[in-house]
């Protein structure tokens, strides 16, 4: 299978859960990560700046109309969602927020969906909220590749508990091995 | 040989892509509103929703039901555009506004100002109240628009949920505002009723940017979250007009994510703050 984007949902505890994901993808990680992280309305970007910091993938918020490109990862701004198009271009909105959150899982990841179809591997993280679960069913019912935080593993561990009811996902992997997975899954095509 | 499922889904996708353009091309012949160069995932989400409550199965059904229902075009138009606001949204802004732009407004006689895609008013009103305390409100008009009536009648009212309050109160506060925010407002209620002395200078008009034309001679421009939701070419179109409207030495403020950056007249403006997305029409092409 030829995967051609990540996307991951986070929220409460996030910045650990990322800390183990995203400096372990190395520089020529094929695809893009896209990531929606609830934080509140007035973040400054002082965690995408740690990110990259300590990454060799570029970590940076996602600009509009900017394309998603292979070796970066995208945060959704604080305060608006996240879209992505079908030309892999970003689009934000001010729409109410969708499960109590904006930006919302769910809405990255059903755009996420349209513009890549089945080759999009979906993750959902520790967190406090449901936000996300619908997305991810979805990606798997298009035959995309679903992946949730084993709870026992997360700070908090209500949204990937959610997610695998919903959606029972494809594989249910400890935090550090997430990194390890999507490294292999990559480079094997 | 066995069709992969996924076929189905591509052929289904490609089915709602073709059904998502009749339907805005309907709009488009029946109501004038061309949503055409709209971001089309947004667009797709919104007419989603609209289907998922209307109890059509498909978007081709909703097409008979737009051209002879009125009503239900109202319904989807207010799917369409999104009004949601507030004010003082994004304090540094308006301090940026106070600190870089208020001090060469004042070097003019007559202020003239558009704000474009206002929505319920709640950005106007916060532009007034800063005019007012930086003693310029009495020579400015403004002018504020959008192709929602209904928002334009809600922003006309000055009537806000009270339930909102403290999130203005807060950013007012944060913004540099120099009074206490409950001067500007009554409670009735479940509403806060704004001064009205700050409508005197306020225009409500129906305006579409991307079929309408330019308002002239204006000092600034503010036109912020609004064309997030058009694609690339909508976007310049509507920063051409922007460019027109304004004076030479002109403001245009932007939204806090947008950016004259990719566009092909970014040429044309300086930056006053870039931080803040305010740019500056140049004196000279
Ligand atoms: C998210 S609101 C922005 C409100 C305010 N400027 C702010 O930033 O808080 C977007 C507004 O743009 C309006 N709008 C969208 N397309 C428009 C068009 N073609 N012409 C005029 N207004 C438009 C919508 O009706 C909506 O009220």
């Amino acid at each position: 299978m030829n995967y051609r984007a990540v996307v991951i949902g986070v929220s409460a505890g996030g910045m650990s859960a990322l800390g183990e994901i995203l400096p372990r993808l190395p520089v020529d990680f094929s695809l893009p990560v896209i990531i929606v992280q609830h934080i509140s309305p007035q973040s400054d970007n002082y965690m995408i700046k740690h990110f990259n910091g300590i990454s060799e993938i570029t970590v940076k918020e996602a600009d509009e109309k900017e394309t998603a490109l292979p070796g970066h990862a995208y945060f959704a701004p604080p305060n608006y969602h996240l879209l992505v198009e079908e030309d892999f271009t970003f689009s934000l909105s001010v729409e109410n927020r969708v499960n109590y959150s904006r930006p919302s899982i769910d809405v990255l990841f059903e755009s996420a969906i349209d513009a890549y179809c089945s080759s999009l591997i979906g993750i959902i993280l520790t967190g406090a909220n449901n936000d996300g679960s619908k997305g991810l069913k979805k990606i798997k019912d298009c035959g995309g590749l679903t992946i949730v935080q084993d709870p026992k593993t997360a700070e908090v561990p209500a949204m990937p508990e959610a997610a695998i009811k919903l959606s029972k996902p494809d594989y249910v992997l400890k935090l550090k091995d997430i990194a390890p997975f999507l490294v292999n899954l990559v480079s094997k095509k | 040989m066995v069709v992969p499922v996924k076929n189905d889904l591509e052929l289904l996708k490609e089915n709602e892509n073709i059904e998502i353009e009749l339907f805005l091309q309907t709009i488009f012949m029946k109501y004038g509103y061309d949503f055409r160069n709209y971001g089309k995932a947004h667009i797709k989400r919104r007419i989603r929703h609209r289907l998922s409550v209307s109890g059509f199965q498909t978007v081709c059904e909703m097409i008979h039901k737009l051209l002879y229902d009125p009503v239900f075009y109202q319904e989807v138009l207010q799917d369409l555009s999104i009004t949601v606001t507030e004010m003082f949204r994004d304090p540094t802004f308006y301090q940026a506004i106070r600190t870089e732009v208020v001090p060469l407004l004042k070097t003019y006689p007559f202020i003239k100002i558009w704000h474009a895609g206002c929505a319920t008013g709640e950005e106007v009103y916060s532009m007034a109240i800063l005019l007012r305390e930086e003693g310029l409100l009495k020579r400015t008009q403004i002018y504020a628009t959008d192709f929602n009536q209904l928002a334009l009648q809600k922003a006309r009212s000055g009537i806000f949920p009270i339930d909102r309050i403290k999130e203005f109160t807060q950013n007012y506060q944060k913004s540099g505002g120099k009074a206490s925010f409950s001067d500007y407002y009554n409670a009735r209620y479940e509403s806060v009723i704004l001064n009205e002395s700050l409508k005197e200078n306020i225009v409500f008009a129906d305006h579409n940017l991307v079929t309408d034309g330019v308002f002239g001679e204006m000092n600034m421009v503010v036109c912020r979250n609004v064309m997030i939701y058009f694609d690339k070419d909508l976007q310049n179109k509507v920063i051409r007009l922007f460019y027109e409207s304004l004076i030479p030495g002109g403001f245009l403020c932007l939204g806090s994510k947008e950016s004259l950056r990719f566009s092909e007249h970014s040429e044309k403006f300086d930056h006053t703050s870039e931080k803040e997305k305010i740019y500056r029409k140049k004196f000279s092409e």
